[in-house]
C-alpha cells in the first residue's frame, strides 16, 4: 500500500443512497484472481449501455470527471457484499477517496486497507457537496480534514491507527504479526 | 471473575481478545474457524506467497467451492466443463492453493460440499462460542449458534490465513426483541424481512444484533439460520441467537462437534454464554411478531418489503422512485399483482432441508404457471441427498422445476444461473440489487413458500392459500 498524505481533487458526484457492492463491481466480474484492472468494470451496468457502449449521461462518463479522485456517494455507500473487489475496482479506476453521511461497515475496512480514505461528513456539508458535482477539495489525512472551496475546514473521524497505516503506507499485516508471541501465548492458552 | 453483567457478544468477544483495543491500536482478536471459497482468497494466497508467509492454523480452516461453481449436473459430475473459462480458473486456482498451503478443500466433486454457510453447521464446526469469519458477507448466518460471525474482505483473509487473528474495534450492540408468537403460515424469511424494513438498510451498522425473545427460542436451527444469514442486509456486522437445547440438540449429530467428554465440557461453557440478566445493550427494538404475514420485497435493496397482501407505498423519495422504475412496478400496486417469471429456491439465507421441504409441500400435486422457470438449488450436497431420500426431488421435478448440484447459484449468478432481464424472479435469496440476478433482473425477495406458491400461479401468492 503507498502513503496518503493529502488528496487534492474535485469531485464526482454520485448522489444515490445506500449504493450496494454489486453496484460497484457486479459479481460476474469476481472470478478474477488478481487485483488489477476492475477499473473498466466499475459500476459496470451502470456506466455502459448493453452493448458495452459508455452512457455519456453517467456522472463518471462525463468529460469533468476525468481524473477526478474524491467520490461524492448518497447515504450508507457500500452495503452489501463484502468483496474487497469494490475499493479495488474504485482505486484502479483512480477514486481515492469516498465522501458521504455513512459508509457500510466491510466496506469501510476494505477502503481503509487499500489506502482508500472514507470521509465521513455532516448532512449539511453532504448536500453542499451533492448540490456542487467538480467542486475542488483537499482531503489532509494527517490533520483528519476536509477543505472546502471557500476555505472553510471540516475534521473528519479517522481512527488514529487507520491514520497512521495511510500516512506510512504500511499494512496491517506487518503489525499483526508483529504481535506473534502473544498470539503464541493465547494459544498455549487456550489449548495447552 | 468479571462481575458486571455481560451480553453474550461481550463473552464471546472477550474470550477472543488477545491484545486488548486502546485510543491508539484496535484489538488483535483470536479467529476459532476460518471458511473460505474460491472468490476472494486467490489474492489473499497471492499476498502470503508474496511475503513468504505460511498458514498460521490449517487446522483451523476449511475451503469448498459454491459462488463460481456450475449446478448442471452434467458439468459438476460428467465430463462437460464448466461453461466460464474464468470460473473453471479460478476453481482450479483454489485446488492449487489449498494444496500449497495445506488447507483441507471440499472439492467440486466432494460429497460434503456445498455453500460456506451451510455446511460449517452441517458438520459442526459452527459452534456456540466461536470466532468465525469468511470473505463473505453472509458469514452472520452462523451467529445462530452463539457464535460471533462475520463477514470480512479480502486483506484480512490474508491476515486471518497469516496470524489466526483480526485487527479489530469492538462494535456496539444491539437486542432485537421479537414480542409475540409468529402466526401459523408466517416463516422465519418473513420475520427477518420485516425487521430490515423496521430498521432499515443501515440501522445496524457498526452493531451486533442479538434476536431475542420467544418467538426466536421457538425457532429451529435451520430458522434461527435464515434470521441471522440477513443481519447483514439490516447492515450489522453480525446477529447472534443464544445457545439453548436446540442448539445442542442439532450439534450432538453433527460429525465434527466435540464427542464424549469434550462434548460435556462443551455442553457446560456454551451454557454460560446466553446474555446475563441486567445486561445492557447499547440500543433495542421491539418488534411485534404477532401481526405478521408473508413478506415480498418490491424495491431494490432488502429493506423495501411489504405484505403479501399489501400494497407497494404509495409514495416515497428519490430512492423508491428509481427503485420502482428498475423493477416496472407502479407506486400503490398490489403485490400479488406482480407477475413471476422466474422462481429460484436456494441460497446460504433458505437452502437447507427444511427450506426445500416447505416449498415443497406448497408444490406438490401442483404445476408451474405457464411460462414460469424455477431452479431448485440446494444448499448442499449432503441437503441435496438428504432431500433426494425422501422424494422432493420428484415433486420439484413433477412440477415443472429443475432441480440442480448445490452452491450459491441464481442468488448472485456468478457461475452462470442467471435471470433474464426485466423478468421477475421470486428468489429465496438475501439481495434483490439492481442486476443481482442478472443485468435488468428484477427480484422478489421472499420464503420457500412464498416462492412456490408463486410459480403455481405465475404471479406473487400468499402461501396461506395452499396450507391445507
Amino acid at each position: 500500500m503507498s502513503a496518503v498524505k493529502q488528496i487534492s481533487s474535485r469531485t464526482v458526484v454520485l448522489p444515490a443512497a445506500n449504493i450496494d457492492t454489486d453496484q460497484i463491481i457486479p459479481a460476474r466480474f469476481l472470478t478474477a484472481t488478481s487485483r488489477a484492472g476492475f477499473g473498466k468494470h466499475l459500476f459496470a451496468d451502470w456506466r455502459y449501455e448493453a452493448d458495452g457502449q459508455p452512457r455519456p449521461d453517467f456522472a463518471l462518463n462525463r468529460p469533468e470527471a476525468n481524473g477526478a479522485q474524491i467520490l461524492v456517494s448518497g447515504r450508507n455507500i457500500g452495503c452489501g457484499s463484502s468483496r474487497e473487489h469494490a475499493a479495488w475496482a474504485l482505486q484502479d479506476f483512480g477514486i481515492h477517496a469516498v465522501i458521504s453521511t455513512e459508509f457500510a461497515d466491510i466496506f469501510r475496512t476494505n477502503c481503509l486497507k487499500n489506502g482508500l480514505v472514507p470521509v465521513l461528513v455532516d448532512e449539511t456539508t453532504h448536500a453542499w457537496l451533492l448540490a456542487h458535482p467538480g467542486a475542488e477539495l483537499t482531503i489532509d489525512v494527517e490533520h483528519t480534514s476536509l477543505l472546502l472551496p471557500d476555505g472553510t475546514t471540516l475534521k473528519f473521524p479517522l481512527e488514529g491507527f487507520a491514520r497512521y497505516c495511510l500516512l506510512n503506507g504500511v499494512d496491517e499485516l506487518g503489525y499483526l504479526l508483529s504481535q506473534d508471541a502473544a498470539i503464541s501465548a493465547y494459544e498455549q492458552q487456550q489449548h495447552g | 471473575m468479571s462481575t458486571s453483567p455481560k451480553t453474550m457478544f461481550e463473552k464471546v468477544w472477550d474470550d477472543h481478545v488477545v491484545v486488548p483495543e486502546t485510543v491508539e491500536t484496535p484489538a488483535v482478536l483470536f479467529i476459532d474457524l476460518h471458511l473460505t471459497h474460491e472468490v476472494t482468497t486467490p489474492q489473499a494466497y497471492t499476498e502470503l506467497r508474496k511475503r513468504g508467509l505460511r498458514l498460521r492454523r490449517p487446522d483451523l480452516t476449511l475451503a469448498t467451492m459454491d459462488h463460481s461453481t456450475p449446478t448442471r449436473t452434467e458439468q459438476v459430475f460428467g465430463g462437460v466443463p464448466i461453461a466460464l473459462d474464468s470460473a473453471a480458473k479460478q476453481v482450479q486456482q483454489l485446488e492449487i492453493n489449498a494444496r500449497e498451503f495445506g488447507v483441507e478443500l471440499f472439492n467440486l466433486r466432494d460429497s460434503r460440499r456445498g455453500i460456506v454457510h451451510i455446511i460449517g453447521p452441517e458438520l459442526g464446526i459452527t459452534q456456540p462460542g466461536k470466532t468465525i469469519v469468511c470473505g463473505d458477507s453472509h458469514t452472520s448466518t452462523h451467529g445462530a449458534f452463539g457464535a460471533l460471525a462475520f463477514g470480512i474482505g479480502t486483506t484480512e483473509v490474508g491476515h486471518v490465513l497469516a496470524t489466526q487473528c483480526l485487527l479489530q474495534r469492538k462494535p456496539k450492540t444491539f437486542a432485537i426483541n421479537v414480542v409475540g408468537n409468529l402466526p401459523p403460515g408466517v416463516t422465519a424469511k418473513d420475520l427477518i424481512l420485516a425487521i430490515i424494513g423496521k430498521i432499515g438498510v443501515s440501522g445496524g451498522t457498526g452493531h451486533v444484533l442479538e434476536f431475542r425473545g420467544p418467538a426466536i427460542a421457538a425457532l429451529s436451527m435451520d430458522e434461527r439460520m435464515t434470521v441471522c444469514n440477513m443481519s447483514i442486509e439490516a447492515g450489522a456486522r453480525a446477529g447472534m441467537i443464544a445457545p439453548d437445547g436446540t442448539t445442542f440438540a442439532y450439534l450432538e449429530s453433527a460429525p465434527r462437534a466435540p464427542k464424549g467428554a469434550d462434548w460435556e465440557s462443551a455442553l457446560e461453557r456454551w451454557k454460560k454464554l446466553p446474555t446475563d440478566t441486567g445486561a445492557t445493550f447499547d440500543r433495542s427494538v421491539d418488534i411485534d411478531s404477532a401481526s405478521l404475514v408473508p413478506m415480498v420485497t418490491y424495491g431494490t435493496h432488502p429493506g423495501m418489503v411489504a405484505p403479501v397482501n399489501g400494497h407497494v407505498p404509495s409514495q416515497g423519495d428519490a430512492v423508491f422512485q428509481k427503485a420502482l422504475a428498475y423493477m416496472g412496478l407502479k407506486a400503490g400496486e398490489a403485490i400479488c399483482d406482480v407477475p413471476v417469471n422466474s422462481v429460484f429456491v436456494g441460497s446460504c439465507t433458505n437452502g437447507r432441508l427444511s427450506d426445500l421441504r416447505n416449498a415443497a409441500r406448497v408444490l406438490r400435486g401442483h404445476k408451474l404457471a405457464k411460462g414460469v422457470k424455477m431452479l431448485v438449488v440446494p444448499g448442499s450436497q449432503n441437503v441435496k441427498r438428504a432431500a433426494e431420500a425422501e422424494g422432493l426431488d420428484r415433486i420439484f421435478l413433477d412440477a415443472g422445476a429443475e432441480w440442480r448440484e448445490s452452491g450459491c447459484s441464481m442468488c448472485l449468478g456468478m457461475n452462470g444461473d442467471l435471470v433474464p432481464a426485466g423478468q421477475y424472479s421470486i428468489s429465496t435469496s438475501n439481495r434483490n440489487f439492481e442486476g443481482r440476478q442478472g443485468i435488468g433482473a428484477r427480484t422478489l425477495l421472499a420464503s420457500p413458500e412464498t416462492a412456490a406458491a408463486s410459480a403455481i400461479r405465475g404471479r406473487v401468492t400468499d402461501p396461506r392459500e395452499f396450507s391445507n
